[in-house]
């Protein structure tokens, strides 16, 4: 169907694709600086980067679904200006997400020429030819799947089959795939492989992203780097190492700014052991003292918040234990948990954390409604007073008590959180990206209220996808991996790359580099 | 690799193999059970009491009496499908129903033309539905259930309490409510034009495969750039339009039109497009499923005195169908969910 295009060295053709100086604000909070990005025809482009490196902004602009705010995008040296979705996949833009977006209910064969099937007389959808079609992708790409059976439960990997079909279909000659191989097992990955190969030797250009630094090496001829939402670098693969592409990722100096206060460690409070869930983590074995903030770093999607539900008894666990004070805690009960001493504000407070539409009073003394209440029935004056008692001592600045949580900054948002759970007096805190879409003022109180806790004898496990804040925060650093742990980090002994490494390595992976390293 | 195994057979065996598993399909299809319910009340009722069917009345009733549902719940069927809902249809019937007669008594305009502007009026009412729906972002459920009392309540005032007498109606309108065409009644045969069109329309159109679509997944619509408002406000103006045919049917049958025409037919209508297999959550399901669920709906309310069943249980047994026919939609999906993930275990 597609006629492979000749042989052009990229270096002296027009870049199939091509960003520059790209920038996009969303409020006050930059999400790309100036970027830049280059895609040649027959290439496979490897763009990486930390979370919040803006890497998916760049693949939404790229998709039509952002707009930019400034800079130039030009296709085959064309500038061209993307309104919707709808205008990029006509000029040969093809993006692969992560999670693939398909319609269950409907066959595979539908979800491929959705919107565009070939029809017949009196504009019927001519379904034979679809299919034949299909088939004859399938079989270019040399995969076996039914082109007549819903898409509703096929593999994740499968399913990505189906949108490169698609993308192939529509002749797209720039494909983007936003960490395809996160969820795939290694078989599929090597298929999705040879999959892209092929589409590379026949002339198109292919942008993959992922944290996996050993597929980058076996698939991509060449890597952009992204941090802090700016472009660092573009090199060849041939000419760069692992060690390389981490030390351009990180690229920061870690000061102290984010200081703890020294703190009394004391008894191990919460105890993990051999805790798994198939699928989500497994064997995840550690304990947190009092005085101690421990950090679970790690790449979005490692397993972490999991793993933090599961401790907290909202998400089921298959084996092992959980301990707090040396007394096993029991599954699947929040309720337990809490009377245990266990304390949760989780990651997405405006969905989970805080009602958004009751007053501040009734959310940080929700926790503790049943202390508070006599005969079943709650005092105004008692909730109003724990209230004020909380906000004060967590500087919560809102107008009156009775300000509807919905309206504060992220910020008060979260110190309401906090306060929420304090109330419950737990003696182990476990705060799930504590200063998320927050200000940096308010980021450095968030920080200063932990370091005080810690220094009263709380115990806390932070996760954290914010390498300063990791580093800055804690005594010991856990890192994940794809459902495990890779690595535990003393707070003299981490670093940015080392904990990077864990998190996007295996351990033996890990390990192999810091031989690297001292070589180097 | 995966899928692997299923594919295989179903790619090496090459038509053969589709044909018979089509016929398969078709026979565990829902809308063959449903129609077996249906046929299995019949043939019951029948054997209680054989007039039920063996009369002339008894045939034209069974056929007759469900028709202006059928052509109301393939409208319904058409929003569900999108993943919303229409709760004016009721209303919608009762206006229009009452704007033809008003027509007939007020002016002189030959009986197909005021048909038409009955069908055009009702589509108006869609629009407003659509156009509120589509452009407002508000869910349709609370737009229709606005829309559902806003136009009864226009119907209250401009009605008062008068009514349409049949005798105000041209003796030709009335005739088609009672009619015969080969040995089918007109309105029946009315119904089956509407469900044929509207069933080939969504099967083998683009813009009908878009509605399935954009209703099994809004967000992957949005991707794929498909114009899911222009859909959506298209699926109101044809339940509009069909519940306007409904209502200019509603006269032609009873001749008689109160503010109260078509009270309560939203949820008959909802009711028959459940209980045929279209999914309250869109995506799934035939406008022929929703009218073999109209047939069923009304033949059970007509079947249960025949079989000595009290009046004050009819509805609550409509529920129990309903329901039961909801617990069958999720064991059916679980299965086949299970069905699919299996497939892929086994490769």
């Amino acid at each position: 169907m597609v006629t492979p295009t000749s042989t052009t060295t990229p270096e002296t053709a027009a870049p199939a694709l091509e960003l520059r100086g790209v920038s996009k604000a969303f409020g006050r909070v930059v999400a790309l600086r100036d970027a830049q990005l280059e895609l040649h025809a027959g290439s496979i482009h490897a763009l990486v980067g930390e979370n919040g490196a803006g890497k998916s902004t760049l693949v939404k602009i790229i998709a039509g679904l952002y707009p930019r705010d400034s800079g130039t995008l030009t296709l085959d040296g064309r500038p061209v200006e993307f309104r919707s979705t709808a205008d990029a996949k006509k000029a040969g833009i093809a993006v692969i997400y992560q999670e693939p977006t398909l319609f269950p209910d409907l066959s595979v064969t539908e979800n491929i020429f959705m919107g565009r099937q070939p029809v017949g007389r009196f504009g019927r959808v001519d379904r034979a030819t679809m299919r034949s079609e299909a088939l004859a992708l399938f079989a270019r790409l040399g995969v076996r799947i039914d082109p007549d059976r819903p898409t509703e439960g096929l593999s994740i990997a499968d399913q990505q089959i189906i949108e490169i079909a698609k993308a192939i279909s529509l002749d797209a000659r720039v494909l983007i795939m936003d960490e395809p191989t996160a969820a795939l097992s290694g078989v599929e990955v090597e298929r999705l492989f040879d999959v892209a190969r092929g589409l590379r030797d026949e002339g198109r250009a292919l942008m993959f992203i992922s944290h996996r630094f050993e597929e980058v090496f076996a698939l991509c001829d060449t890597v952009t780097v992204m941090r802090d939402g700016s472009y660092v670098s573009t090199d060849p693969i041939a000419t760069t190492t692992v060690a390389d592409i981490v030390r351009k990722m990180v690229g920061r100096e870690v000061g102290d700014l984010f200081p703890k206060q020294e703190a009394q460690i004391g008894a191990p409070v919460l105890e993990v052991n051999g805790l798994s869930q198939p699928g989500v983590f497994a064997d995840i074995t550690f304990s947190v003292r009092s005085g101690e903030i421990v950090a679970l770093a790690g790449l979005v999607g490692a397993g972490r918040s999991e793993v933090a539900r599961a401790v907290f008894g909202v998400d089921p666990y298959r084996t092992g234990e959980v301990r707090v004070g040396g007394r096993p805690l029991p599954k699947n009960s929040p309720a337990a948990a809490m009377r245990a001493g266990l304390a949760l504000v989780p990651e997405d407070r405006r969905k989970q954390g805080l009602i958004l539409d009751a007053t501040v009073a009734s959310n940080i003394t929700d926790a503790i409604r049943g202390r508070l209440s006599r005969g079943g029935l709650i005092s105004t004056t008692q909730e109003n007073d724990t209230a004020r008692d909380w906000a004060q001592r967590l500087e919560v600045k809102t107008a009156a008590l009775d300000t509807l949580a919905g309206t504060l900054s992220g910020g008060n948002q979260q110190k309401v959180v906090l306060a929420k759970w304090l109330a419950t007096e737990p003696t182990v805190l476990i705060i799930d990206e504590p200063t998320r879409g927050i200000d940096v003022g308010t980021k450095s109180e968030v920080h200063r209220m932990m370091s005080q806790l810690a220094g009263a004898g709380l115990a806390i496990l932070m996760i954290s996808s914010e390498l300063p804040e990791v580093l800055g925060m804690s005594d010991r650093i856990l890192v994940m991996h794809e459902g495990r742990i890779t690595a535990d980090l003393p707070r003299d002994g981490a670093t940015a790359e080392k904990v990077m490494f864990a998190a996007t390595h295996g351990q033996a992976e890990a390990g192999q580099h810091h031989g690297s390293e001292s070589v180097a | 690799m995966s899928t692997a195994s299923t594919a295989v057979t179903s790619v090496a065996h090459g038509t053969a193999t589709t044909r018979t598993s089509l016929l398969r399909r078709l026979l565990l299809s829902r809308e063959a059970g449903i129609a077996l319910a249906f046929l299995l009340v019949v043939g019951v009722t029948t054997a209680r009491n054989p007039l039920f069917l063996f009369s002339p009345d008894g045939f034209r009733d069974l056929l007759l009496t469900p028709s202006i549902l059928v052509v109301v719940a393939v409208g319904q069927a058409v929003v569900i499908i999108t993943r919303n809902v229409d709760l004016s249809v009721g209303s919608i019937v009762g206006l229009t129903a009452y704007l033809t007669g008003t027509l007939f008594t007020t002016t002189a305009l030959p009986i197909p033309v005021v048909m038409l502007a009955g069908v055009v009026f009702g589509a108006l009412l869609g629009a407003v539905n659509g156009a509120l729906v589509a452009l407002g972002r508000v869910p349709a459920m609370v737009i229709t259930l606005g829309t559902l009392y806003a136009f009864r309540g226009i119907n209250v005032a401009w009605t008062g309490s008068s009514r349409i007498n049949a005798s105000d109606l041209p003796p030709a309108f009335l005739g088609m409510g009672t009619h015969q065409l080969w040995g089918l009644p007109v309105l029946t045969l009315i119904a089956l034009v509407v469900l044929g069109s509207v069933g080939w329309y969504l099967a083998n159109t683009r813009p009908g495969r878009e509605f399935y679509a954009i209703g099994s997944a809004p967000d992957a619509a949005g991707l794929y750039g498909l114009p899911a408002r222009r859909r959506v406000f298209t699926a109101f103006v044809l339940s509009g339009a069909l519940s306007g045919l409904g209502g200019v049917l509603y006269a032609a049958r009873y001749g008689t039109v109160s503010s109260q025409a078509g009270f309560g037919f939203e949820l008959q209508a909802i009711g028959a497009a459940v209980i045929g297999g279209v999914a309250i959550v869109g995506g799934v399901g035939t406008v022929l499923g929703a009218a073999i669920g109209a047939f069923l709906l009304l033949t059970i309310s007509r079947a249960l005195p025949v079989l000595g069943i009290p009046d004050l249980w009819q509805q609550a047994l409509v529920g129990a169908l309903i329901i039961g026919a909801i617990v069958l939609d999720r064991v059916l999906a679980q299965r086949q969910t299970r069905r699919l993930s299996e497939g892929r275990a086994d490769a």
